[in-house]
């Protein structure tokens, strides 16, 4: 295999350090030594040649990509535990099993490029630089939550990382997202926008109208499609007469990325931005899978059988691939894996914990936030009184 | 409830003007004053239209700045203005408020190159350029997804429908992402778009080209809805339409885009939340907007000769209702019509009726009559086309039925 023949080479650089890594492993987990890894598959592309299949990441940046990935995968089952016994209401989507598109684009990009998604949006609010505490508050309606417990499941936002949300109608964000690139053209921001959304919203004509207009007048804007092959419980091959979501741009050039490899997913989006910032659109498909049902309300199981989610998660799950990363080059072993693992756990369960005690909002929090008080005026009801905490 | 009516008329008497210096109140002594105004012809209200500050607060606020001279609440008819066009009116506000902030930006479709399909951003695609004058593809959705994106990173777009009923469209995009944003994300994002464009019903454009879309919009939360009517209005909406933080709608009508008007030279802009006094009266509360205001002020030709004193309010703000001057109205003449191009159905007419009756039941002598169009498609007919509409001699009957 590609990995094992890489691993051979690069142990010889890496082997003097591998014994002291039994004892300690701070040593090697700060080692920012460039690591070239190839990619799980090549890249598929339309109009466009695309990149090596080779990446270059380190050490460091592995292990990072692991805790991370790991924290978002524990908190997207706390957020299932939480949904059960009722704290979370409402609609809950959760990305477990596609934490690696997430990941690999954070990787690439810097906190100027906007990014902006769906509602499945937990995990790159994560990813963004959000914290647990103010997700879960967030999800369980307190007023510490990142939008003041007004929002829910569907509406994260971080206006200081340029995560635009959050958005609960699917593909309404295409328009948004081209709408945020033309901005970034105007104030020559010299950054991108990745506008992702699902392959159920991939046949939305506002994502064709939006498209049309970002190659029309030459928009930094990269569209990701991330695509696990069902949209709700529609498969992919029931809902989209060509499901090459990648080609489907047609004259904007599109590459085909396996989402569940998160270095993949990282030279996919390094290189999208660079065309983006150059050349105007470009689609990236990120061939991805969830775990879970399309929401908490959907168990998941009666569109798609069993044996083939838990195929997938034996076979290409993105945390297991770097973590057969990491051990295969001797940066950690197995054992720290797991105690990093138990560690990122505990932290979730702390952050559960503390989100559970944080206040409810305030009953005057039902008027605020819905128009700006600005140009002298005060916002009221229709009946310009203002009222305050009175509610039955 | 009438001391809660106190309470919400002191606290409205401070706020629309309410800056970080409270004792600026200069429009606080023009209200009170409302009935001494004598009549003039055009729209005169009392002050609202010229305001002066003496300072500038570092955000944009209130309302107006006029240049060095202060002008209290002096009228405009001793300075020497300008005649308009309504249209070109707006595209003077719109060209100020570009010349001002380079944030501003435009987009619709024909907006650019072909000068607007009425007029109202001509010559703008020379003067700022392809990146700031935008021609979008026929894709009402999109782009006005794009613009509302676009102000989430602090842009200011004005996106023209070219006709109101196109917005449709993009009901989504303005009802769930315009309106919605900066509550579902806890005040970090500000929408400050202005989305425009001419509706109601014209000279037998038909039935789809006839909409009036301020009854489907005026439950969002979140927006703002002005209509204009004269050009001195519609210019100073425009500009505090842009100005404005918020999402705002601003309501043309396609019949008035060519009406003549004297505006004054200097700068000015229009409270966004403000009705406008057009003739103050005794007898009657007549409340109209957009085009209805000029077949009430036939009408009103007609009542007077009869010997009634309508009192007629253009109440401009669709969204919020300026309930203090309209309350004032009531409780001076206790008489209330409403006067309104809306379908009967859900319109404005009859949310403002279900407002005053509310607020006010205890002034009114008499139900709150609502004259609004007919629940029907516009027909393309003319003689039908005039039946759907409100017209002066209904006015009167209605004014002599309320009167009685």
């Amino acid at each position: 295999m590609a990995l094992s023949r890489l691993s051979s080479r690069s142990t010889t650089l890496l082997h003097p350090l591998a014994t002291t890594s039994l004892l300690r492993r701070r040593h090697i987990s700060t080692d920012t030594t460039p690591l070239t890894v190839e990619t799980s598959l090549p890249f598929t592309s339309h109009l466009i040649s695309p990149p090596s299949r080779s990446v270059s990441t380190s050490s460091q940046e592995l292990l990072s990509f692991f805790h991370d990935m790991a924290l978002m995968r524990r908190m997207e089952i706390a957020a299932d535990s939480l949904y059960k016994a009722k704290l979370i209401r409402g609609f809950c989507h959760l990305y477990d099993g596609q934490e690696a598109v997430a990941i690999g684009m954070e990787a690439a990009i810097t906190k100027k490029d906007a990014i902006i998604t769906s509602y499945r949006d937990h995990c790159t609010f994560l990813g963004r630089g959000g914290g647990l505490y103010e997700a879960f508050s967030e999800l369980m309606g307190r007023k510490t939550g990142c939008s003041n417990g007004k929002g829910g499941s569907m509406h994260f936002y971080k206006k200081d990382a340029s995560f635009y949300g959050g958005h609960g109608i699917v593909g309404a964000q295409a328009p948004l997202g081209c709408g945020l690139a033309f901005a970034q053209k105007y104030l020559k921001d010299e950054a991108v926008t990745f506008t992702l959304y699902g392959d159920g919203a991939a046949n939305q004509g506002q994502l064709f109208e939006a498209l049309n207009i970002a190659a029309l007048w030459d928009l930094p804007a990269v569209l990701v499609c991330e695509n696990n092959h069902y949209g709700m419980g529609t498969a992919e091959w029931r809902s989209a007469k060509s499901p090459a979501y990648f080609k489907r741009g047609d004259y904007v050039p599109g590459l085909k990325v396996d989402g569940m490899d998160a270095l993949a997913v990282k030279q996919a989006c390094k290189f999208a931005k660079e065309h983006a910032l150059k050349n105007g659109p470009i689609i990236l498909e990120m061939d991805t899978y969830r775990y879970h049902g399309h929401s908490m309300s959907d168990p998941g199981s009666t569109y798609r059988t069993r044996d083939e989610i838990s195929g997938v998660r034996q076979v290409r799950d993105p945390i297991d691939r770097v973590r057969k990363l990491i051990i295969s080059h001797d940066i950690a072993t197995e054992k720290e894996l797991k105690d990093m693992e138990k560690e990122v756990r505990k932290e979730v369960d702390e952050a559960v914990a503390q989100a559970k005690e944080s206040p409810i909002p305030e009953p005057s929090e039902l008027f605020t936030n819905i128009y700006v008080k600005g140009f002298g005026s005060e916002s009221f009801g229709a009946d310009r009184k203002e009222l305050r905490a009175t509610l039955p | 409830m009438s001391a809660i009516l106190q309470g919400g008329v002191a606290s409205t008497a401070l706020s629309p003007f309410k800056t970080t210096d409270s004792n600026k109140l200069v429009t606080a002594p023009s209200r009170s004053s409302l009935s001494v105004r004598s009549r003039s012809d055009w729209s005169k209200s009392f002050g609202s239209r010229l305001i002066a500050r003496r300072s500038q607060p570092p955000l944009i606020p209130n309302a107006v700045a006029t240049k060095k001279t202060d002008n209290a609440e002096s009228s405009t008819s001793s300075k020497s203005g300008h005649e308009l066009l309504l249209f070109e009116a707006l595209q003077e506000g719109l060209e100020e408020e570009m010349d001002r902030d380079p944030h501003v930006c435009v987009m619709g479709e024909d907006v650019g190159h072909y000068g607007g399909s009425y007029k109202v951003t001509k010559g703008l695609a020379d003067k700022f350029g392809d990146l700031r004058v935008l021609d979008t593809p026929i894709c009402e959705n999109a782009f006005t997804g794009m613009g509302i994106g676009a102000a989430m990173t602090g842009l200011r777009p004005v996106i023209e429908g070219m006709n109101m009923g196109f917005l449709l469209l993009a009901f989504n995009q303005i009802s769930n992402n315009c309106g919605m944003l900066h509550y579902t994300s806890g005040g970090q994002f500000t929408i400050p778009v202005v989305i425009r464009g001419p509706g109601g019903v014209g000279r037998q454009l038909g039935a789809e080209h006839s909409q009036r879309l301020e009854s489907y919009f005026q439950s969002i939360p979140g927006i703002q809805m002005v209509a204009c009517s004269t050009p001195y209005n519609a210019k100073g909406l425009m500009k505090a339409a842009i100005r404005s933080e918020n999402p705002v709608i601003l309501f043309e009508h396609v019949l008035l885009y060519n009406l003549k008007e004297s505006i004054p030279d200097e700068e000015y802009i229009c409270n966004l939340e403000e009705a406008e006094m057009v003739r103050p009266g005794e007898h009657i509360t007549i409340l109209t907007y957009s085009r209805m205001r000029y077949h009430v002020m036939q009408a009103a030709k007609t009542l007077v000769n009869k010997g009634y004193d309508p009192e007629v309010i253009d109440i401009r703000s669709l969204k919020p209702f300026d309930l203090y001057t309209i309350g004032n109205s009531v409780k001076k003449t206790h008489r209330v019509l409403i006067v309104e191009e809306c379908m009967r159905t859900g319109g404005i007419g009859a949310s403002l009726t279900a407002a005053i009756n509310e607020n006010f039941h205890d002034y009114l002598d008499a139900p709150v009559m609502c004259l609004s169009s007919q629940d029907v498609p516009t027909p393309y007919a003319g003689t039908l086309e005039e039946w759907t509409v409100v017209q002066p001699a209904q006015i009167v009957t209605a004014v002599e039925q309320l009167c009685q």
